[in-house]
């Protein structure tokens, strides 16, 4: 997604985040073209004003007084035009830019599972946070600069030619010499900036690593040895830098060079000129063509910078449309649930996340309500997607699905999902208070049952040594320890008491003592509920009404874990392999 | 602002060329309305066409200078602005590598590796900015006043008239504008913490079908930063009318007034155009000044994050005065307490035993009962809060953190390894370790195999070591601890990712090394063959002995013991759950 070329599709995209504001922007061009008159009539009159100062004793002073008043008007035009569109630009810009991000974040909570698997998180938020922001300043602001700067050089040459066709002529056969010179410079820095990055992305490679390790680099006192490859690194980083910095900084001298160049042409031709037309072309017209030849070569160097951030944003909107554009989940079924008995069945299933490794194949599983299914095997036989598959975070790619005979798919996810809860290896908590985050199942619910809960997840007593007890916040990373995490995930699931409920190794981060105690809670718990239990440690799951021994996709043993072990297969190797002492 | 200023000596030539040349370079620009007043007084209205073509061409002289003078002051201002970067950027990494873990937990890895990549290049680009524009600036605005003094005295009462009101509007806005700046940052930080959570949790968030809530979460902080952003471009947007408003009218102000001079005979009609030259310039400069202000401002503020890293005192090689060495154990704690920094409750309390060398010791605990916090007391990681921590005698404070570390080998919970090869990871061990060191190491901690899944000792690492298993991963680091050879090895549970079996090999193994080993685990089978079981429980020692005896006098090892070998052993029938 990061090469992403802006399409027609992207245009018409914009086009329509654009027009709930066409009247803005329509002021903002008018606003643009008023301020750009207003510029450019000041010097003009001012130039006239200058011509009625001939001498000592040689002023006209009526009108002198008049021309002021011409003039207070360009300039109040001007600054209302340039307040306003700056106003209606930022209006137009930041409400675009929340928009964008608005119809993003909703589109987050409906692309599948699969999209946001495969992607990095830094990828999307990416888009959502910084590509968005691109594309509402460079695009709009951009935009409007784009406009003013082509107004600008269009009115300056415009009156220039009325005026005196001839100068205009030399400004404008030297003025695209700047333009020229900061395309060149652009051009042989891009290498050198190329450079500078690569290096600097070692460099930041080698400070994620060390840094990111440092007690482990301090552990080993490996401190001198890191600044010296630091320090080389560090002495490369500069040379490029130095070359990128310096080439780059350039291009203002050149162009302020070229600026000169055609300021002292300007003054050659116009002196020229008024020597040998006086009456046609005055010391004022000269004063006035000397600031337009300022004011007309500005614009144009920033317009390759301006052209440069254009395309960027052109590029940040191609992959923010794109992902607004992303296929979403399939459609909802139309039928709720309820609240389930439990009954799940798996009916010759198959799927895989990558259409050309099969992972599983004629899978089924018979869950009667009520009974607690054990999941085992190696690492990567197809554990998390079967629950991936039950969740409904994924749909089966044949077979079906079924709790109390009907099909997932034709349930709404919502029904579906309420009626299991489930608690994961990864301990996903909200940057909220505890209290928020035990509650999310349950909004509703009272501050006893919240805290009855916590105790039976034994999380009660570390939530009130903290800080704020149960209204202290915690963050994703956080104070709190994996095991502490687990915890808090546990109490959230003991709140909601659904119908259903997943365990991925739900104990993993959790001591053996304090699992202990919490496996009391969670017998509990579990009485009379369909649980589906995956779990490393073989003990936690030998009392399963069925075991079901996963290898590569398929099941290869079920039965409970007395027959299993009598069976002597792959089930009894992995059981002894835990105790081989 | 020392430390940059410190950084920035080292290029003191540079940061007073490159300035000194920009002032050149502003005279050149500042000549030029001189130049053409004298082309229109003498060259058209005295009709003599030579100053025209002399004036023109020290026109183009001047660009040339001009030209080169800048350049000058670019190339000083680059070396300068890169150089001091660099050299900020090697003092902070060593700052930060002298820091003691205690520091290291406050200040946090995302934040130290933030100050050394993003703030560091902001600070470069804030110096590179300053010793050009900021310089160059006040010379241009306040050159160009005293230009139109040199002009006519009276007339150029019209520039100090309006410069206060410049600096003032501009000093206003930015002073209104860099808070809401700060604002509408704090804003959009929230909008990402929101993006980013819904996506690591998105699993759970739709469990709970909170996509609503989330949306409607979302919502509201997207429309706070986005009412920010809109008063703080609202305060921005005002800049530029109110300058150009204020320079045109001076503009208004100076032809009048330049209209009575020449009235009177007191300057000519090119001096008026010379005049008016100089606010033109003063305008074009406040302008480009406004833009790079903010640049300016976030350098200032990263800069002053830097200072804060740079200030801390980094951890110091010998913390307490020699004392007379107590013993002969190889380790001793004697009523040692520790306190987390930040922390309330301690994390150990009064913790006394003393370990024999080549003795096993087991520390044995549930989660946060501070058994990593006891073992990393020994190199010194932390310092005991009360109490002694003696190696060989002596006092941990009182020797070198190196000599004391190259004698204490600690194998991490989290299994570390860097990128490179197998033998570059486990040279961290030992620089000078031959190839038989290396192998011998591999055979201990049972990685013989993963060296030939990999390859060999120069088998490939990923950054990370992501290219292993949990389990490769962690034997490599036990490896990589024996490569160092030393007195004192701790394994900080560092095999729980090893089956029972490869456990209990690299157990048998350790013996034979002769060294004092400790071991820290969860798993009683992991330590019960120790000659001395440490029971840890809410930070105290609630139990010191062997595995008999605690198995009849520590309740809390009995627990621990009976929650995980009543599985264990039995297997079969289970009545727990």
């Amino acid at each position: 997604m990061k090469n992403k070329q802006p399409s027609s599709g992207t245009f018409k995209g914009i086009l329509r985040y654009l027009k709930p504001y066409m009247p803005l922007l329509i002021c903002t061009i008018l606003l643009a073209l008023c301020t750009v008159a207003g510029q450019l009539a000041v010097p003009y009159f001012v130039g006239e004003a200058i011509d009625l100062i001939k001498g000592a004793g040689d002023v006209d002073y009526t009108k002198l007084y008049d021309l002021f008043i011409v003039i207070a008007v360009c300039i109040g035009a001007a600054a209302f035009g340039q307040w306003g569109m700056s106003l209606c630009n930022n209006h137009i810009a930041y409400k675009v830019l929340a928009d964008v991000r608005r119809d993003a974040f909703r589109k987050l909570q409906k692309l599948p599972l699969s999209y946001l698997d495969t992607r990095a998180y830094g990828d999307i938020s990416g888009v959502i946070v910084s590509d968005a922001e691109q594309f509402a300043d460079g695009l709009l602001l951009g935009f409007t600069q784009l406009f003013t700067g082509l107004s600008t050089i269009g009115g300056v040459l415009a009156i220039m030619l009325v005026m005196r066709w001839e100068i205009a002529l030399v400004v404008f056969v030297i003025t695209p010499l700047s333009l020229f010179c900061s395309r060149f410079i652009a051009k042989r820095t891009y290498t050198m900036f190329k450079k500078q990055s690569e290096v600097r992305a070692e460099q930041t490679a080698f400070i994620d690593e060390m840094i990111g390790n440092l007690k482990v680099v301090k552990a080993y006192t490996h401190e001198d040895e890191n600044e010296e490859t630091f320090d080389e690194i560090n002495g490369r980083m500069k040379k490029c830098s130095l070359r990128a910095v310096f080439f780059s900084s350039t291009t203002n001298p050149v162009t302020r060079f070229v600026n000169s160049v055609v300021y002292a042409a300007v003054a050659l031709s116009g002196a020229l000129f008024a020597i040998a037309n006086p009456l046609t072309f005055t010391v004022g017209n000269l004063t006035t063509f000397l600031s337009y030849s300022n004011q007309y070569t500005k614009p144009f160097n920033e317009i390759s910078e301006v052209i440069t951030e254009f395309q960027n944003s052109l590029a940040c909107a191609a992959r923010i449309f794109a992902l607004l554009h992303e296929e979403e989940e399939v459609a909802d079924g139309t039928e709720t649930l309820g609240t389930a008995e439990g009954r799940v069945t798996l009916t010759d299933v198959a799927f895989s996340y990558d259409k050309e490794r099969e992972l599983i194949r004629d899978l089924n599983v018979e869950a009667p309500a009520g009974k607690r299914v054990a999941i085992v095997g190696p690492t990567g036989c197809g554990k998390t997607t079967l629950i991936n598959l039950l969740m409904r975070f994924y749909d089966v790619d044949e077979g079906s699905v079924c709790v109390d005979g009907k099909d997932v798919r034709k349930l709404s996810r919502a029904s579906l999902r309420k009626n299991y809860g489930m608690v994961l290896q990864e301990t996903w908590l909200k940057a909220a208070t505890v209290r928020e985050n035990l509650c999310m199942g349950r909004p509703d619910c009272t501050e006893e049952e919240m805290i009855a809960a916590a105790k039976a997840a034994h999380a009660h007593s570390f939530i009130t040594r903290l800080p704020k007890g149960y209204d202290t916040v915690i963050g994703s990373e956080g104070s709190l320890s994996q095991g502490q995490r687990q915890l808090l995930c546990i109490a959230r699931i003991m709140l909601c008491r659904p119908p259903m409920l997943i365990l991925d190794e739900a104990t993993s981060n959790i001591d053996t003592r304090t699992e202990h105690k919490v496996q009391d809670a969670f017998a509990r718990l579990m009485q009379g509920r369909t649980c589906f239990v995956v779990a490393h440690r073989l003990s936690t799951i030998q009392t399963a009404d069925t075991i079901l021994v996963m290898k590569a996709g398929k099941i290869i043993e079920q039965g409970t874990h007395k027959e299993l072990l009598e069976k002597g297969g792959f089930y009894r190797d992995l059981y002894e392999a835990q105790f081989a002492e | 602002m020392k430390h940059l200023f410190s950084c920035l000596k080292t290029y003191k030539k540079e940061a007073i060329l490159a300035p000194l040349f920009k002032l050149f370079e502003a005279c050149m620009e500042l000549i030029v309305p001189l130049v053409v007043a004298v082309i229109v007084n003498k060259g058209i209205n005295g009709a003599d066409k030579s100053y025209i073509y002399y004036g023109c061409l020290i026109l183009v002289g001047f660009g040339v200078l001009g030209l080169a003078f800048s350049l000058t002051a670019q190339y000083f201002a680059a070396r300068a602005a890169v150089g001091t970067s660099a050299e900020l950027r090697s003092r902070l990494f060593r700052k930060l590598q002298s820091f003691s873990y205690s520091q290291i937990d406050k200040t946090g890895t995302s934040a130290m590796i933030t100050r050394m990549t993003s703030d560091v290049n902001q600070v470069q680009t804030g110096v590179n900015m300053t010793l050009r524009l900021l310089l160059r600036s006040p010379i241009i605005v306040f050159g160009a006043t005293a230009m139109a003094f040199v002009k006519d005295v009276q007339t150029a009462l019209v520039f100090v008239a309006v410069l206060p009101l410049l600096v003032a509007v501009i000093i206003a806005v930015m002073a209104a504008g860099i808070p809401l700046y700060k604002k509408v940052q704090s804003k959009l930080d929230r909008v990402y913490a929101s993006t980013r959570e819904n996506l690591t949790g998105v699993r759970v968030i739709r469990a709970f079908c909170k996509e609503q809530s989330e949306v409607s979460e979302f919502d509201v902080r997207n429309r706070e930063l986005c009412k920010k952003q809109q008063k703080s471009g609202f305060v921005s947007a005002l800049m530029n009318p109110v300058t150009y408003v204020l320079v045109n009218v001076a503009v208004i102000a100076l032809v009048f007034v330049g209209a009575l001079r020449v009235d009177g005979g007191a300057i000519e009609q090119g001096d008026v155009i010379a005049l008016y030259s100089y606010l033109s310039i003063i305008l074009v400069e406040l302008i480009k000044l406004a833009n790079y202000v903010f640049t300016v401002t976030k350098a200032v503020s990263c800069q002053k994050r830097l200072a804060e890293v740079l200030n801390d005192e980094g951890e110091p090689s010998v913390t307490t005065e020699d004392d007379k060495p107590v013993g002969d154990s190889a380790v001793l704690f004697d009523g040692v307490s520790f306190t987390y920094a930040g922390g309330g409750a301690p994390a150990l309390s009064d913790i006394s035993f003393a370990v024999k060398q080549g003795e096993t010791v087991g520390v044995l605990g549930g989660t946060g009962s501070g058994k990593s916090t006891l073992v990393q007391l020994i190199p010194r990681f932390y310092e005991a809060s009360v109490g002694d921590v003696r190696v060989n005698g002596v006092k941990v404070g009182a020797m070198p953190a190196e000599t004391l570390r190259e004698r204490v080998a600690i194998v991490p919970q989290r299994a570390v390894l860097f990128q490179g090869t197998i033998r570059s990871n486990l040279l961290w061990g030992a620089g000078n370790a031959s190839e038989e060191d290396l192998l011998f190491a591999l055979k201990i901690a049972q990685a013989e195999d993963v060296a030939e899944a990999k390859g060999g000792l120069d088998g490939e690492i990923a950054q990370e070591g992501k290219n292993l298993s949990g389990g490769q991963r962690q034997r490599l680091t036990i490896a990589r601890a024996l490569v160092r050879k030393p007195e004192i090895l701790i394994l900080d549970d560092s095999s729980s990712a090893l089956d029972y079996a490869t456990d209990a090999k690299l157990r048998a193994a350790l013996k034979t090394v002769g060294c004092t080993v400790f071991i820290v685990s969860q798993r009683a089978s992991s330590v019960r063959h120790a000659d001395k079981i440490i029971v840890l429980d809410d930070g105290k020692a609630v139990g010191i002995g062997t595995h008999e005896e605690l198995l009849s006098s520590c309740s809390v090892y009995q627990e621990i013991f009976n929650s995980q070998e009543r599985r264990e052993e039995k297997g079969g029938v289970d009545d727990e759950e």
